[in-house]
């Protein structure tokens, strides 16, 4: 998977995905990430896993472009990820941030931000995460769940190309869950690039093409997903699997 | 002061023609100005929320200083750019109702606009990332911002008003107290308690209060229905 990095003129923009490299970034002294490298697929679903506090959001961040790394360069399909390249991106916070209004009006907002007058759209998003009827509910008096529910119908709207999610199914129902699933498994075939954080390990084995394991901010193994589940590369990514398996 | 009591309460009820066109004119002067004071506060405060620049924090410091702008000095200030002799002198403004709203909207602009910075930024806060992500504007973001904090701000701008209504140092400098052209609540109350007619005085006090408790009360309950959808 390096060689996307070594050999760039060799393929198109299109078929480059999201290559990071040397990826550095501390505050306060302390080091939060520490030299990532690593080039994800342009398409697929990429899981990045690791226990609580590895990086994993501060990375989606930086891979985002709303943090800018102390060292290193991020690339979406061979471009610096600018203010208009962030555009054909999307982004689901591991906390949802929505706006002081309807569960409509968030999803209006999104699209009118994106120059996009679609009438049906919004309403076919919010069918898509399940919460039909609910257009003129406050957003905010949603559940959690229903919340994280919104916020991908939101990031949704705009059909991004790179779609980053932090733990969105992370307090869904089993049964939301799995309609999340669904529609994450519907957006990879349609092409989108989704990165995703997750802790649920079944989950990732349901979704994930490759996984990223990080620990202290440290990236000790890029994998195949298959290969990362039955051999992971590294001692760190074996001991919290067996950890998952033990619970 | 009995007496006065219940003779400012016959003037109030009878309609007394003078007196309520002295409220109705500090009405006028004061929701204008608050009004002018909401659109230029506003614009500052939600592009201080916004805005990272050199100087920010002496800039923020001036505007906090701003809203414990005295009055009088404010219509002094005001009286020397209107006086016939001052740089605006031509415009012949001077004691006018005109000039108390100038000298209204100056008093109350910083305070809008250090209020507001804080909410708004506050909000920023929250909104920021997810805002980026959106790639939205920075003019995009003010909007946001402005419209998410609303009922929060209706708040701001009561108090701009509950200060400029109550408010008596700059409009008498610049407004005179002028009877039937620019005489104002406040103004009366003063010039009317000096004179010892406590029954008017007492009248525009009594109505000056059930204003700001009308005013307060309305929006108490549009920000606890808000509040109650999650929207403030
Ligand atoms: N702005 C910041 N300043 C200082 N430290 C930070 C900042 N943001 C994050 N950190 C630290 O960086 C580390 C990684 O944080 P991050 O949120 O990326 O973890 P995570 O892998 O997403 O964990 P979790 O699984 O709990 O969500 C944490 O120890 C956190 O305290
Ligand atoms: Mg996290």
């Amino acid at each position: 998977m390096r060689d996307f990095l070594d050999m760039p003129d060799a393929r198109t923009r299109h078929e480059q995905g999201l290559a990071l490299s040397g990826i550095s970034l501390s505050r306060n002294g302390t080091s939060l990430l520490n030299d990532i490298t690593c080039a994800l697929p342009p398409s697929g679903i990429t899981a990045v896993m690791g226990p609580n506090g590895a990086g994993k959001s501060l990375l989606l961040r930086v891979a985002h472009g709303l943090i800018d790394a102390d060292q290193g360069l991020v690339l979406w399909q061979g471009d610096a990820v600018t203010e208009e390249a962030r555009k054909a991106q999307a982004m689901v916070f591991q906390k949802p941030v929505l706006l002081r209004r309807s569960v409509e009006a968030n999803v209006d907002f999104a699209l009118k931000v994106a120059g996009i007058r679609h009438p049906s759209l919004r309403d076919a998003l919010l069918n898509r995460v399940g919460l039909k009827g609910r257009n003129k509910q406050p957003a905010r008096l949603l559940s959690g769940g229903e919340q994280q529910r919104l916020a991908l119908a939101r990031a949704l709207a705009t059909s991004p190309k790179l779609l980053f999610l932090d733990e969105p199914t992370a307090s869904l129902d089993p049964t939301s869950a799995r309609v999340i699933e669904d529609i994450l498994h519907e957006e990879r075939e349609a092409g989108t690039k989704i990165v995703l954080v997750t802790h649920d390990v079944p989950q990732a084995r349901r979704l994930a093409d490759d996984v990223l394991f990080l620990t202290s901010g440290q990236l000790h193994c890029h994998q195949d997903a298959a290969s990362f589940f039955q051999t992971p590369d590294s001692a760190e990514a074996a001991r919290f699997l067996a950890g998952h398996i033990l619970n | 002061m009995g007496d006065a009591l219940h003779l400012a309460g016959q003037l109030v009820l009878s309609g007394d023609p003078d007196l309520w066109e002295i409220v109705l004119l500090s009405l006028r002067v004061s929701l204008i100005a608050t009004l002018i004071a909401c659109i230029i506060g506003l614009a500052i405060g939600s592009l201080l929320a916004v805005s990272q620049f050199r100087g920010r924090g002496a800039v923020l410091v001036v505007i906090n200083a701003l809203m414990g702008l005295p009055p009088v000095v404010v219509g002094l200030i005001v009286y020397l750019n209107l006086s016939r002799s001052g740089p605006l002198g031509f415009l012949g403004l001077l004691y006018t109702p005109t000039a108390m709203i100038i000298a209204q909207t100056i008093l109350i602009t910083p305070i809008i606009a250090a209020l507001s910075r804080q909410i708004l930024e506050d909000l920023n806060h929250e909104y920021a990332e997810q805002f980026r992500s959106f790639g939205l504007s920075r003019i995009g973001q003010m909007k946001a911002l402005l419209w998410d904090g609303r009922f929060a701000l209706l708040t701001v701008a009561l108090a701009g008003f509950g200060r400029a209504v109550a408010e008596v140092g700059a409009v008498i400098i610049v407004g005179g107290n002028i009877d039937h052209l620019t005489r104002v609540m406040t103004t009366a109350i003063a010039l009317e308690t000096s004179k010892g007619d406590l029954p008017l005085a007492l009248a525009l006090g009594m109505i000056l209060l059930t204003i700001a408790l009308v005013v307060n009360g309305f929006v108490q309950s549009v920000r606890s229905t808000a509040t109650r959808a999650a929207y403030a």
